[in-house]
């Protein structure tokens, strides 16, 4: 079974007294034609890799291929053991997507979700609440469900990519699964979760795709940090009975319409936004030198 | 599509269309050429040329030539991989009016002497559309067995070649047939739900008015 709306997918749910990670299973088993048990496993096998990239990425000294991002990731992870403002749940999961962000911009390996450039936000907020909260790991495996149930729905009627809807369809989508995930993972209902995948959509709508040099480093690896903040938002505002004005299928309908809006140079080119300042200009020359065009 | 394209692919970073489509379209050159490859060609255009160094374009489409995946971590050496397993390599930047922002152009040549050409683009998330082969212009994206048949533009040889790919007990999951010019050479891009054996493709070659088949195997 496709669904066609996020209304789709709540209501169905909700009819048959499922979560959506617990519905998901079972209709992708369906689709891909294989058990539940097999498509669980797999998803399984994500989480590790997830958990590899976090721990991967807080190695001393490491920096990305063109050199201009890394560290970070282990200096948030340090900054965590101060409790900071906001204690040490946020300061980790902070710390989680900078960590895997900086590992995929080392040619590590890690698990598009949806996409390379936002792969931080889920080990961001789904593993950070699993170890905070110390549930068990079938509680992150299954928020990976809820957080692709939202994205499968995205896809369908909205976008993805960066190169077509700007980052809010990457950053924007990633956030917005993963509140969703934090929302069933805390045991809130489908409804909530459907409400904080509105809200967090509709706080990164128009976010531009600006990567300084065209590379997946500079704003992407910070932006995924700032994903979590607003997953963490969204799902705690849910939880709390807030309700989106604008329900969530007019929401993703309206980064669909903001994304087809956004000139070119503001998707994934390297032209606008961050990449086109004086900084973000030098960069690219010091990487690439005025030209890489020729042969070798 | 279904839950593990968007919880996934697993990858070597950073870039899902510069890195993991790149290793990719390499693999469906591997795929077509069907021997140990020896040597490479491989022209970068548009965003691929402009960004390669910085998202390891290069390393991902030679990494995908000697058949890595997109998760093989043995992504980052491939240089030196190719190198101390006798793979000669070139890269050039090169420009294609028309042609996707993210394409490769991949020619190479096998232990055996087969040769073979490609033209790809990444079309986004890892996605990738085959554009060209050995210089015919075609249109699919090798998540299933596809088959090339360069064939006359006569009469009946459609007919003729499908009921042979039905009479061996497969199923075509799509079909497009192209036709430059009326009554000369023409392609058939044929996906197949099951694999075909090189006997198998042997017996399509030999059907009346057929010039060339392909098979190019499913990346899975």
């Amino acid at each position: 079974m496709e669904f066609e709306s996020i209304k789709d997918l709540r209501e169905t749910a909700e009819n048959e007294k499922l979560t959506i990670a617990e519905l998901t299973l079972r209709e992708q088993a369906a689709q891909i034609e294989c058990t539940e048990e097999e498509v669980y496993r797999e998803m399984l096998q994500r989480l590790h890799v997830m958990q590899d990239a976090i721990r991967s990425g807080q190695v001393e000294g490491s920096r990305s291929i063109s050199g201009i991002t890394g560290g970070d990731g282990i200096r948030m992870s340090q900054y965590a053991g101060t409790e900071g403002l906001m204690g040490h749940f946020f300061n980790h999961a902070l710390s989680n997507a900078i960590s895997v962000a900086e590992y995929n911009a080392t040619m590590g390996k890690i698990v598009a979700s949806p996409t390379a450039g936002s792969c931080g936000i889920l080990p961001g907020t789904v593993i950070a609440m699993m170890e905070e909260k110390k549930l068990p790991e079938e509680a992150a495996v299954m928020g990976l469900f809820t957080a692709g149930a939202i994205g499968l729905v995205i896809a369908k009627n909205a976008s993805l990519a960066g190169a077509e809807g700007g980052c809010q369809a990457e950053c924007g989508s990633a956030a917005a699964m993963a509140a969703a995930a934090l929302v069933e993972m805390a045991g809130g209902s489908p409804r909530m979760a459907a409400n904080a995948c509105a809200m967090a959509i509709k706080n990164q709508l128009g976010l531009v795709c600006d990567p300084v040099a065209g590379l997946v480093e500079v704003p992407c690896v910070k932006r995924n940090a700032g994903g979590v903040a607003i997953a963490f938002t969204a799902a705690e505002m849910a939880l709390a009975g807030i309700e989106s004005v604008i329900p969530v299928d007019e929401v993703i309908d309206a980064m669909q319409q903001v994304g087809d809006s956004l000139p070119c140079a503001l998707r994934e080119t390297g032209q606008g936004g961050l990449a086109a300042t004086p900084t973000g200009v030098q960069i690219r020359k010091d990487v690439f030198g005025e030209s890489q065009k020729g042969t070798e | 599509m279904n839950i593990f394209n968007i919880i996934g692919p697993v990858m070597i970073g950073p870039s899902s269309s510069h890195t993991a489509g790149a290793a990719r379209i390499g693999r469906v050159a591997y795929k077509l050429l069907d021997d140990v490859p020896v040597k490479a060609e491989i022209g970068l255009c548009g965003s691929f040329a402009e960004t390669y160094k910085g998202h390891g374009t290069d390393k991902a489409l030679l990494a995908g030539i000697m058949n890595m995946r997109t998760d093989d971590k043995r992504i980052c050496a491939a240089r030196e991989i190719a190198e101390s397993s006798g793979l000669e390599y070139r890269f050039y930047t090169t420009q294609m009016k028309g042609a996707h922002p993210n394409t490769a152009i991949i020619h190479l040549w096998g232990a055996s002497g087969k040769e073979c050409s490609l033209q790809g683009a990444s079309v986004g998330g890892g996605n990738i559309e085959i554009r060209s082969v050995n210089g015919m212009t075609v249109e699919f994206n090798a998540e299933s067995n596809t088959l090339l048949v360069l064939h006359k533009d006569v009469k009946g040889t459609i007919a003729q070649v499908t009921e042979k790919v039905a009479a061996m007990g497969m199923n075509i999951g799509d079909f497009r047939s192209s036709r430059p010019v009326k009554g000369r050479d023409a392609l058939m891009t044929i996906e197949i739900d099951e694999s075909m054996h090189s006997g198998e493709v042997e017996s399509l070659r030999s059907l009346p008015n057929v010039i060339n088949v392909v098979l190019v195997k499913a990346l899975s």
